[in-house]
């Protein structure tokens, strides 16, 4: 039995997306991997809570995958956090239905890595601007996980973006694996992830 | 004298007899409300006074046009009879129930203590006890007419003293049947059995039987109004011939007074029930509002046979007499409810308008002076002086709220009287809302309302429609929105919004019209087919429109687009845009109304307007107008 994982997608628009809708097209092929498309499901952004929290506690892994929009995650994510993340459900008295699972970010910038940091000209690092999330993902009880973040996308050829979703794919796959022990995760990003291990689990 | 003047070929054909008779006293009648009423109510006296003061001045006293008045005021009676039916259409059984303290307490002290504080009163004045009783027991009696169509004037009909005052006169009119059988017994022996025989057609069987006609009667009107009404007034409403709706009430309410009759029980009282056993009924308001000129025409003529009546002739040659006896009889009942009010613990204030509201003689009066003197309890010109005491309390009615109103009042209004409430009995539903068309349109809206918890009533033509709907739980009556007086009926002057959702163009136009002139402060949301008819709407007073082909439509394109292949969030802000574009046309056009170069200019600038938009929209070069999330920008950036 894989470990379930919902990877939450947040594109306003997939039909211009070059990135996002590759890699959630890779991510779908997984086993284990429920893939719920945010803005297709609440085009009027009326999120249905309980549907949400329903999801949430079938799932061990979540992953918010989306573009980075003014270092954040598009609107309908941060929705999302607003209305399913309630009081007594994710936080606070009784709001223990999140412990113990885990948390991570998978986001496409158009800036290349080198303008995330103090002296590029967003001036933080990835790591500072994730922080909200962490947090969040902190105050719910959740592991947050090392983050999957490709840089550049611009700049990206459609091939180098076929073997950024392949890399993709391999990480998802990794999680899935029951084995693998989420606890463990000692690196800084994500990437490469996936390939690393490939021979040791022994696909 | 040009009232005299005016009303002369009237006055000839009365003279003449034949058939222009009843037109002639028709054409007398009617002018003389016509003239005495608005004249009344623009010095501030009320309708009442308006009618009696025209029926002193045709009767016998002014220019005497009308003869004798006795039967005429019979047929008006018919009129306090249509009164109780649409007070018994607005009261359900439990309300009744919640009064029932009021009723048998209240009222039942009232009867019982006033009419023997009067007996008592006659006797000092040297009468014999029996008709010192009698007399008693008539002036007890409160005149319902005067009094409900008083309140509803001063909009009081559904204030605490008002409601207070109805329970009063609801016992009077249950007790009138008792008293009506009781009289005979004050008679001299000889005289009594005969002229009580003549009350009922079933007075000659044994006790027994009787009782068994009554409680029949009453059985058949509640068990008629539950299960026969109904389909009767289903058959004739998808007839959709108004008149016979018409005709189908009155039959209604004529039969059941006949039948009353017949059992010698009260055709007031007999009316009321069937009223309280139809309130439920979807029928309600198209009743209310096709009975109420009938009510109103007939109460009009009873007052004015009232004013007709009065003998000035023993006014004239008795006056301090005959005052004196008049401010007696509205002292007496007015002390002792204001006494009951204080032992009820009313607030003074709702007691002193109760007290002095039901100070009069009633019609009952009348009525029961007449079984008298056929009874010979008391003679001729005791039975004239009492008539006139009743007649001129009733007159005095409006004149002593007018005191009430604006000396007595004011007085508890300031002093420490005011902090101190009543606990109220709810009253009757008022609805925030009401819905005119409730078809599949008018049914999302209104059941968008009420899961909001927001209370409506409907109003729909179809009689299918109402009895489907109606077995789901929903407030749906029948009738025509266009007309006041059903919108009147469904408490359109108590309402916030008004929602037009018919689907016939010309007829939301009228219904719109109706509202804004007779309610002008109620919000009206309507559908409208098209561009041209919110225009038209707008121009009726309706405060916003939703077009129909918007509605509908806008989201068939959004589903169309998805089917395409669009995300559904890009079809969901491609219907917005489209949307939002479509009402901004609106109101230009609507702004450029009655100008054809300017619409001609709007409607050409807005389609091009519109041309660009929908190719930005598209996939094409021009990306200025939804460049939303667009990244071609950044990459030609990014590689350059």
């Amino acid at each position: 039995m894989p470990r379930p994982i919902l990877l939450l997608l947040a594109h306003p628009a997939l039909h211009r997306s070059r990135v996002n809708r590759v890699l959630v097209d890779a991510a779908r092929g997984v086993d284990g991997v429920r893939v719920c498309d945010l803005y297709r499901t609440y085009p009027d952004f009326q999120i249905d809570v309980a549907e949400q929290q329903a999801l949430l506690a079938e799932h061990e892994l979540i992953v918010f995958q989306h573009p980075f929009f003014w270092y954040s995650s598009p609107s309908i994510l941060k929705e999302w956090q607003d209305l399913v993340l309630q009081f007594g459900f994710a936080y606070g008295p009784g709001g223990d239905a999140l412990h113990g699972k885990s948390l991570m970010s998978a986001i496409s910038t158009g800036g290349a890595e080198e303008a995330y940091c103090s002296k590029g000209h967003n001036q933080f690092t990835m790591e500072k601007f994730l922080r909200p999330f962490e947090q969040t993902a902190g105050l719910c009880g959740m592991r947050y996980l090392p983050p999957f973040i490709l840089h550049g996308t611009h700049r990206l050829s459609d091939i180098e973006i076929a073997g950024e979703a392949q890399d993709y794919r391999q990480i998802l796959e990794q999680l899935a694996n029951p084995r693998t022990d989420l606890g463990n995760l000692r690196r800084e990003r994500m990437n490469g992830f996936g390939a690393g291990l490939a021979g040791e689990v022994g696909r | 004298m040009t009232l005299a003047l005016a009303i002369e070929p009237g006055a000839a054909a009365v003279a003449a007899g034949g058939p222009a008779d009843a037109l002639g006293y028709a054409l007398v009648y009617l002018l003389a409300a016509v003239v005495a009423v608005p004249l009344a109510k623009r010095i501030g006296m009320g309708s009442v006074l308006g009618y009696l003061a025209a029926g002193v001045v045709i009767g016998p006293a002014g220019v005497d046009l009308v003869g004798d008045t006795s039967e005429v005021m019979h047929f008006a009676e018919f009129g306090v009879v249509m009164m109780l039916f649409l007070i018994g259409l607005e009261l359900r059984p439990r309300a009744l129930w919640e009064m029932r303290s009021d009723v048998l307490g209240l009222g039942g002290l009232q009867v019982g203590l006033t009419a023997a504080a009067i007996a008592g009163l006659s006797m000092a004045v040297g009468l014999t006890p029996l008709p010192a009783v009698a007399i008693g027991l008539t002036l007890a009696l409160s005149s319902t007419a005067i009094v409900l169509q008083t309140l509803s004037e001063r909009g009081l009909s559904d204030s605490p003293p008002g409601r207070r005052a109805f329970s009063v006169l609801l016992f009077q009119d249950i007790a009138v049947i008792p008293i009506l059988a009781a009289l005979p017994l004050l008679a001299a022996p000889d005289a009594g059995a005969e002229a009580g025989a003549s009350a009922s057609h079933i007075a000659d069987l044994p006790a027994g039987l009787q009782a068994a006609a009554i409680l029949g009667t009453i059985l058949a009107i509640v068990l008629g109004g539950r299960l026969l009404a109904r389909p009767l007034f289903r058959a004739v409403a998808s007839t959709h011939l108004r008149e016979l709706f018409s005709a189908t009430a009155l039959l209604v309410v004529v039969g059941i007074s006949l039948l009353m009759g017949f059992v010698g029980l009260s055709a007031a009282l007999g009316t009321f029930l069937a009223g309280v056993v139809l309130a439920e009924s979807e029928y309600r308001h198209e009743l209310e509002s096709d009975l109420e000129p009938f009510k109103g025409l007939l109460l009009g003529l009873f007052f004015i046979t009232v004013g007709a009546s009065i003998d000035f002739g023993l006014v004239f040659e008795r006056p301090a007499f005959v005052c004196g006896l008049v401010l007696a009889l509205v002292g007496v009942k007015g002390g002792i409810l204001f006494g009951l009010t204080r032992l009820w613990k009313i607030p003074k204030a709702t007691g002193t308008t109760l007290a002095l509201i039901l100070s009069q003689g009633g019609e009952f009066g009348f009525v029961l002076v007449a079984t008298s003197r056929t009874l010979d309890i008391y003679d001729e010109p005791t039975g004239m002086l009492v008539t006139a005491v009743v007649a001129l309390s009733m007159a005095a009615t409006p004149l002593l709220l007018l005191l009430d109103e604006h000396v007595l009042q004011p007085r508890f209004a300031k002093g420490s009287d005011a902090p101190e409430r009543e606990d109220d009995m709810p009253a009757d539903r008022k609805p925030p809302v009401i819905i005119a068309g409730f078809g599949r349109y008018g049914q999302a809206a209104g059941r968008m309302l009420v899961a909001n918890g927001i209370d409506i009533t409907v109003l729909d033509l179809d009689p299918g429609t109402v009895d489907l709907l109606r077995e789901h739980g929903m407030p749906v009556y029948y009738g025509d929105a266009t007309r006041p007086a059903l919108l009147h009926a469904a408490g359109c002057a108590d309402a916030k919004l008004f929602v037009i959702a018919t689907d016939s163009t010309t007829h939301s136009i009228r219904i719109a019209g109706a509202v804004r002139q007779h309610h002008p402060h109620v919000k009206i949301v309507s559908r409208a087919y098209d561009v041209r008819q919110a225009h038209i709407l707008r121009g009726e007073g309706v405060d916003e429109t939703v077009c129909d082909v918007n509605g509908g439509g806008l989201a068939l394109g959004r589903a169309s687009l998805i089917a395409l292949g669009y995300d559904p969030y890009r079809a969901e802000r491609a219907m917005k845009r489209f949307e939002r574009h479509e009402g901004e046309t609106q109101r230009m056009l609507f702004e450029a109304l009655g100008d054809p170069t300017r619409t001609l200019q709007v409607a050409r600038q807005r389609t091009a307007d519109l041309g660009r938009l929908l190719e930005a929209d598209s996939e094409s070069e021009d990306t200025t107008r939804d460049s939303a999330w667009s990244t071609s920008a950044a990459i030609e950036a990014a590689r350059d």
